[in-house]
């Protein structure tokens, strides 16, 4: 009998998040725009999530831009199109790489840390703590942890693809003999603002998913060590899938303003 | 101590009280009065319901039903704006200690203090974050982080904390527990000391029976989710019913 219902129970937890997240959500944008605001916060995360992420951002992109060039190369060179190289690398980066796996790299990284942060505030009765001290816990947790996430994501992703990039061009200069100046000039030629554009502003929403999910999770965690385990990992699953959704929706919205 | 008699209306005014999770019911139409200048301590069984009624006192939890009033206001009743100031009258003073563990002992009083509506600035906040470090005897600590801290010491900076904000009631959960006896004593001690300096009124929860006998003025049992019995120190020592009796085992 109980197994019979299972589904349903899935599903109903389901729409039950879905709804406790927007909840969230609004609160987020409601009390965002509403003084006083946390600027010293605010700064103290973005360095949090900027600089410290920097590292982790940097090397993935280096890598994926080697990867990335030496799989596609022999490829690419067996139908003639080596000349071709830094533009589809450049459109590549630029459009989908960087953003999507720089934005998964902070859902790891940052989405983990701020729910077992905030799931640990919690379980430690800190969050209790600011609440009845009249203050508003979810302006100086949730808002500038977000908008952290929200400002850094992007610009970690503008500097994934400047190392993917430079990464791509140490291939193509070892083994094509390609000067610095030809394949940026390359790459540049073939960007147009259409394909930054939407890649930047898709990435301040995988800053404000990445933010958003840990935040909730980690507010809400349950009592106990094992809560805030839960809330890191959730933070991170939740994230993750919430980004590929973000992306397929700005790839077809970007494709109604292409067909234009 | 001995007890206080009533001479004003109560800072605290509970009737009929209730509250459940789900079908599981903690409280069960619960009373009490706690009067300005008071020390009211109240035992019960772990999982009794006694945090839970001081988490409602602050609105941290929402109560099913029942009369709930702190310094003449209903608190289910107050808006957002109107609690955050209530709350500043009502210290609360966490199991755990509850220090912001990302700040300073500075910052942790700081936190409060800089969000309060008639905020200080500069010297004179510094100055208050001092005197209320020097109030439980840990001014050297102030650039401490809270992990550098012994438990006694979190004890003491929470205090600091909520004093700093000047509350007329404090709401102790379990002021002693996992102390060593000597630690607990001193805790016991800054206790009455605070309430001789600020003049506060102090509802403690305890299973500490020492922390009961040297504090209360008055002491309430908590027992299936109502106050089962009431009395001073003395008068419940003295009781024969055995469900009282249990607790001075």
């Amino acid at each position: 009998m109980s197994g019979e219902k299972e589904p349903y129970r899935g599903l109903l937890t389901f729409f039950d998040e879905t709804g406790k997240v927007s909840l969230f959500t609004a609160r987020f944008f409601r009390e965002a725009f509403r003084p006083p605001f946390e600027f010293r916060e605010l700064l103290r995360q973005s360095y949090i999530i900027g600089y410290q992420s920097l590292f982790l951002v940097a090397t993935t992109g280096f890598i994926m831009g080697l990867v990335f060039d030496l799989q596609t190369r022999p490829t690419m060179i067996e139908f003639g199109a080596e000349s071709y190289m830094p533009s589809m690398i450049g459109i590549s980066f630029v459009r989908e790489i960087g953003p999507v796996v720089t934005a998964l790299i902070c859902a790891g990284k940052i989405g983990s840390s701020i729910g077992a942060e905030l799931g640990s505030m919690r379980v430690t009765e800190q969050i209790d703590a600011m609440e009845v001290s009249g203050t508003n816990p979810f302006k100086f947790l949730v808002v500038t942890r977000v908008l952290a996430a929200m400002l850094m994501v992007p610009v970690l992703v503008l500097i994934a693809d400047a190392i993917g990039l430079f990464a791509a061009f140490l291939v193509e200069n070892l083994k094509g003999d390609v000067t610095f100046r030809l394949f940026f000039n390359q790459v540049f030629n073939n960007l147009e603002f259409g394909d930054l554009i939407p890649s930047t502003v898709k990435s301040f929403f995988f800053g404000l998913a990445i933010g958003l999910i840990g935040c909730y999770k980690g507010y809400y965690a349950a009592r106990g060590t094992a809560g805030v385990g839960s809330a890191a990992n959730q933070a991170v699953v939740v994230a993750s899938l919430l980004l590929f959704v973000i992306d397929l929706i700005a790839v077809l919205i970007a494709d109604i303003f292409y067909e234009l | 101590m001995e007890s206080k008699s009533p001479t004003s209306p109560p800072l605290i005014h509970i009737r009929g009280l209730r509250k459940a999770f789900g079908e599981h019911e903690v409280l069960l139409g619960f009373d009490l009065d706690l009067y300005d200048g008071e020390n009211l301590v109240m035992v019960g069984k772990s999982g009794s319901g006694k945090s839970v009624l001081l988490k409602c006192i602050v609105r941290l939890e929402e109560i099913d039903s029942g009369t709930l009033e702190v310094l003449g206001k209903s608190i289910p009743d107050l808006d957002q704006v109107a609690l955050d100031r209530l709350r500043t009258d009502v210290g609360f003073l966490f199991q755990g200690s509850a220090l912001y563990d990302s700040m300073t002992v500075r910052e942790n009083l700081q936190f409060p203090l800089r969000r309060h509506p008639d905020r200080m600035r500069g010297e004179a906040e510094e100055k208050l974050i001092v005197s209320a470090l020097d109030s439980v005897g840990l001014a050297h600590a102030i650039d401490l982080m809270p992990s550098e801290l012994s438990g006694g010491m979190k004890r003491r900076v929470a205090l600091a904390r909520t004093l700093i904000l000047r509350p007329r009631i404090i709401l102790y959960d379990e002021p002693t527990s996992g102390l060593d006896p000597i630690t607990a004593k001193e805790i016991i001690e800054l206790i009455l000391q605070v309430q001789r300096e600020f003049h506060t009124s102090s509802f403690i929860i305890t299973h500490d029976m020492d922390c009961a006998r040297v504090i209360a003025n008055r002491m309430i049992m908590l027992v299936e989710g109502t106050n089962y019995a009431e009395g001073t120190y003395a008068e419940l020592a003295a009781s024969n019913d055995p469900k009282v009796r249990a607790f001075f085992k």
